[in-house]
């Protein structure tokens, strides 16, 4: 781990800054790369060429737009709740950037190696809540409090079916250690636990479309916990204009655009980790075969790195096709399919687990 | 529609008023609404038109007749073709002159393109504010090939001034007819895609049947007309109803809203009526570039028009509904009234009855499907 | 429940399709352009700036009163006998020297309307489409050729020719008022 490597010789404080530092050096490029992916993806989906101006084929529009909304003025409502309204964005960064913590991006590489760690991501993101909340709130403006609210509400009932998930897996392999997760899906693509995990026999064959299942309630629900189409409800733009951050504007309104990408992709790692072998190649690896050690952890970066933007890229693949479901029928699928199709599976895998 | 549950009668909370419009992404154009509501419970919505009023009544009583032309552009500007149609029959009829036929072929195939060109607006903006917006930029695209053909036949894209009191202003251009049964035979496939993309899609289904019922009793008593009436089930188009021009000479159906995923008059059978439509339009096309004979196309265009004393309604069937002209001439070469019967302006009065009961995100819903254009409700 | 397993059915089917559609269009290659750098051809019949070839022009004034938004408008001086203004292209013959032929170009509705009454068709609309100003003034376009000595010069000139004629009107009392003679046609 870094984290006991750089400790050994700079003392516990220093290393966790270094530690904690890491994953921004990851977070802020990625941001700027989904910004870009994400415009990129949308203009050939809609057979258009998206921005083309600034560098090789626009490749440095978002730092361009970065650079313009730095100089942006920092307006604040008149009739705004400063202390809040200031607060709200970093709160909300600070949630999906704490999620990170627990992820493990290589065999090298995890902020900390908690036991309970998929917990504890679950835990913290629920800080976004509160920043939303808090944004919505603060902002003294109707829109934004209907955002807020309807925030609210998603991403609390989306957590059960989440949880409910992670159950059905921890029933299975005993842990929510993220990073023994991982390691427990390595060696081969069909350990990971997508295809049933390492269990063998019959079971396999029954736990391969229960887990299939499971993985897209996992997906959808992590999907509604970013407030990504078809869930975009509290920022629904032809309703709300844009929700809990429409009175932002300058970098707080960056703050919340990027913890919104960051949070794309800590979903997506989640996901990553629980279902798709974590940062384990589905194949051998270069380093392991032509006998350069170091290289191996950087492969499993990469290999974490590309799943994690894969799903990040479907999930913008589904808001550029899908609309919108509306409030109340949001709060249907989640109540009445995903839960109760979470819990059947739930039941069916532990039936399994205990014959 | 949400029931409203009526928890306890001595518990009152107190309603919240949003405001939507004028500047708000979805209110096509400037129409501010006030929308009272509890929770997200819609209780009552009050539509607040004026926004983009220009006085073009009144404006028309100090404008020679060819004057009026390019601002009846302004009014419906998704269907400017069809509004000059309107008023050149209005005009023709008080004149009591007839048009060669070349012209009135030409004028068909204008307002039919313009109907497709319309309906893709209304199509893929009602996309847009159920949240797709793939859909929205395929219909534009089509839409741009439609703008295209116009602008080879007028010079211009949105306000042709090309459809004149007894002609039209230039002939058409020798690859008119080529370039427009190439788009013919490349928008059909596009009725599918889309069909397939965002019609028959799950959630747009969703959000959109059950959803704004409009009951055709209603939708008779509030005067709605065009696609919102006939998805209510009431085959009413003046196409066919009170012919004009050369319309009874083409074989089309009237489509009629049939509660295809819901019931009769719901927003999914608004959206879907105007799809029909849209290949009801192409048939039309298809027969009348076939048929279209030669001719002189200005011949019968009046060196100064100068009607005698009299008045004349006349009424089209544009996009969204019934566009009728009230023209009063007392002699001279100004009219001395012009009144425009505005489809928009009519259906959106429905828009309070419609969203009782809804919730806030169906409020956007149900205005999309009205399809209104600001442009003609203010005039 | 067959309701509901043909809801979970139709949902994921529906998505899928729609899916499928959008991939295909990521490899359509794009209908947009590079604005700038590529520009689309325009018909021949294309309607933007408008345009005055003042050789042509007689002053007629049947343009500006064509206008619908009184967006042109021309001021004319009666030339003095013994003046020659030569003739239009078409053979028209002038006689009025257009001392302003302004085209406000910020009110102007590109509706063409102008352009179907001139007899020597000399007013038209160009294919010209990016004439942006900061200034709204700017905007307002002289297409007169007379420099503006010139124009006070053809003002004096008519001015003293009306005083001679009035002059010679006054003198002789009884014949009747006669019109100062049309300057040819």
């Amino acid at each position: 781990m870094i984290f006991d490597y750089i400790s050994s010789f700079l003392g516990a404080i220093p290393a966790a800054v270094i530690a904690g530092l890491v994953p921004m050096v990851f977070i802020i490029p990625f941001a700027l790369f989904a910004v870009y992916w994400e415009r990129k993806v949308s203009a050939h989906m809609q057979d258009r060429l998206g921005p083309m101006r600034v560098g090789y084929h626009g490749f440095l529009q978002t730092i361009a737009d970065i650079l313009k909304l730095i100089q942006k003025e920092d307006i604040v409502a008149s009739a705004a709740d400063k202390p809040l309204f200031n607060i709200a964005p970093v709160l909300t960064f600070t949630g999906s950037y704490a999620a990170f913590a627990a992820i493990p991006f290589s065999s090298a590489y995890i902020g900390a190696n908690i036991d309970l760690g998929v917990l504890y991501i679950i835990g913290v993101s629920g800080l976004v809540v509160a920043g939303l909340l808090m944004a919505g709130w603060a902002s003294n403006n109707k829109y934004s409090l209907l955002g807020a609210m309807r925030s609210a509400a998603q991403i609390v009932s989306y957590e059960i079916p989440t949880v409910i998930v992670i159950l059905t897996l921890f029933s299975m392999v005993g842990t929510l250690n993220l990073y023994e997760l991982s390691e427990l899906q390595s060696s081969n693509m069909f350990n990971w636990m997508i295809f049933g995990g390492t269990v063998t026999g019959w079971k396999k064959i029954v736990l391969i479309p229960l887990m299939f299942a499971a993985f897209l309630i996992i997906y959808l629900t992590t999907l509604a916990e970013v407030n990504r189409t078809p869930f975009d409800i509290p920022e629904a733009e032809s309703e709300l204009v844009s929700g809990y951050h429409t009175e932002y504007s300058g970098m707080k309104f960056a703050m919340f655009f990027l913890a919104e990408y960051a949070n794309m992709f800590a979903v997506s790692a989640i996901v990553t980790s629980l279902f798709l072998g974590g940062y384990h190649s589905p194949f051998g690896y270069l380093g392991n075969t032509i006998g350069i050690t170091w290289l191996v952890p950087i492969e499993q970066f990469f290999w974490f790195a590309f799943k994690g933007i894969a799903l990040v890229t479907v999930q913008m693949w589904l808001r550029w096709t899908l609309p919108r479901l509306r409030v109340d029928q949001l709060m249907v699928v989640c109540w009445k399919y995903l839960i109760p199709l979470s819990f059947l599976i739930f039941l069916i895998v532990s039936l399994l687990m205990v014959l | 529609m949400i029931e409203m549950e009526t928890t306890s009668t001595n518990l009152r909370t107190q309603e919240m008023v949003l405001n939507m419009g004028p500047q708000h992404p979805s209110t096509h154009g400037v129409l501010r609404l006030e929308i009272e509501l509890d929770g997200e419970l819609i209780v009552d919505v009050r539509p607040h038109v004026g926004y983009l009023h220009r006085c073009f009544e009144k404006h028309c009583e100090a404008m020679t007749y060819p004057q009026i032309v390019p601002y009846v552009d302004r009014m419906d500007y998704l269907a400017a073709m069809y509004s000059e149609i309107g008023y050149a029959v209005a005009v023709e009829r008080l004149l009591g002159i007839e048009v060669p036929e070349r012209v009135e072929y030409i004028r068909i195939i204008m307002g039919e393109l313009q109907r497709i060109a319309s309906h893709l607006v209304a199509v893929g903006t009602y996309g847009l504010d159920i949240g797709a917006f793939t859909p929205f930029l395929y219909c534009f695209r089509d839409r741009e090939k439609i703008l295209t053909l116009f602008e080879m036949t007028c010079g211009a894209r949105l306000l042709y001034n090309y459809i004149w009191p007894g002609g039209v202003s230039h002939d058409l251009p020798p690859d008119f007819i080529r370039m427009t049964k190439e788009f013919l035979t490349e928008f059909k496939p596009t009725i599918v895609e889309l069909n397939n993309l965002l019609s028959y899609n799950k959630i747009f289904i969703e959000r959109t049947a059950n959803v704004g019922i409009l009951p055709l009793e209603t939708a008779i008593n509030y005067g709605v007309t065009g696609p919102n009436l006939r998805a209510s089930g009431l085959k009413w188009d003046l196409r066919r109803d009170d012919p004009y021009s050369i319309y009874d000479r083409f074989d089309f159906e009237i489509p009629v809203g049939k509660g295809w995923h819901g019931t009769v008059g719901d927003c999914w059978d608004r959206y879907y009526l105007r799809m029909i439509e849209m290949e009801q339009s192409v048939r039309i096309l298809e027969q009348a570039i076939e048929q279209i004979p030669e001719g002189d196309v200005t011949s019968a265009i009046p060196k100064r028009i100068k009607p005698v004393e009299g008045q004349i309604y006349t009424r089209v069937e544009n996009p969204r509904g019934e566009l009728g002209y009230f023209i009063v001439s007392k002699g001279g070469l100004q009219p001395h009234r012009v009144k425009v019967r505005a489809p928009s302006f009519v259906n959106l009065e429905i828009l309070g009855e419609l969203c009782k009961g809804h919730l806030v995100a169906d409020v956007v819903a149900i205005l999309g499907s009205i399809d209104i254009v600001l442009g003609e409700v203010d005039r | 429940m067959k309701q509901y397993i043909s809801n979970i059915y139709s949902a994921l089917a529906t998505v899928f399709i729609g899916m499928k559609i959008t991939f295909k269009h990521l490899f359509v290659p794009a209908v947009t352009i590079q604005y700038p750098d590529v520009r689309v051809t325009l018909p021949g019949r294309v309607r933007n700036r408008l345009y005055v070839n003042m050789d042509d022009c007689i002053g007629c004034d049947q343009c500006a009163r064509a206008c619908p938004v009184d967006c042109i408008s021309i001021e004319t001086v009666k030339s003095v006998p013994g003046e020659d203004l030569g003739k239009t292209s078409n053979g028209k013959k002038k006689a009025l020297w257009v001392t302003k032929f302004d085209i406000d170009i910020a009110k102007c509705c590109y509706c063409q309307l102008c352009v179907f009454p001139c007899p020597t068709e000399c007013i038209y609309m160009t294919d010209v489409y990016e004439f942006s100003e900061f200034e709204r003034e700017n905007l307002v376009y002289s297409y007169i050729t007379l420099t503006k000595d010139e124009v006070l010069e053809k003002k004096a000139n008519f001015e003293k020719f009306e005083a001679e004629k009035a002059a010679q009107k006054a003198a002789p009392k009884p014949p009747a008022p006669e019109k100062p003679a049309p300057p040819q046609a």
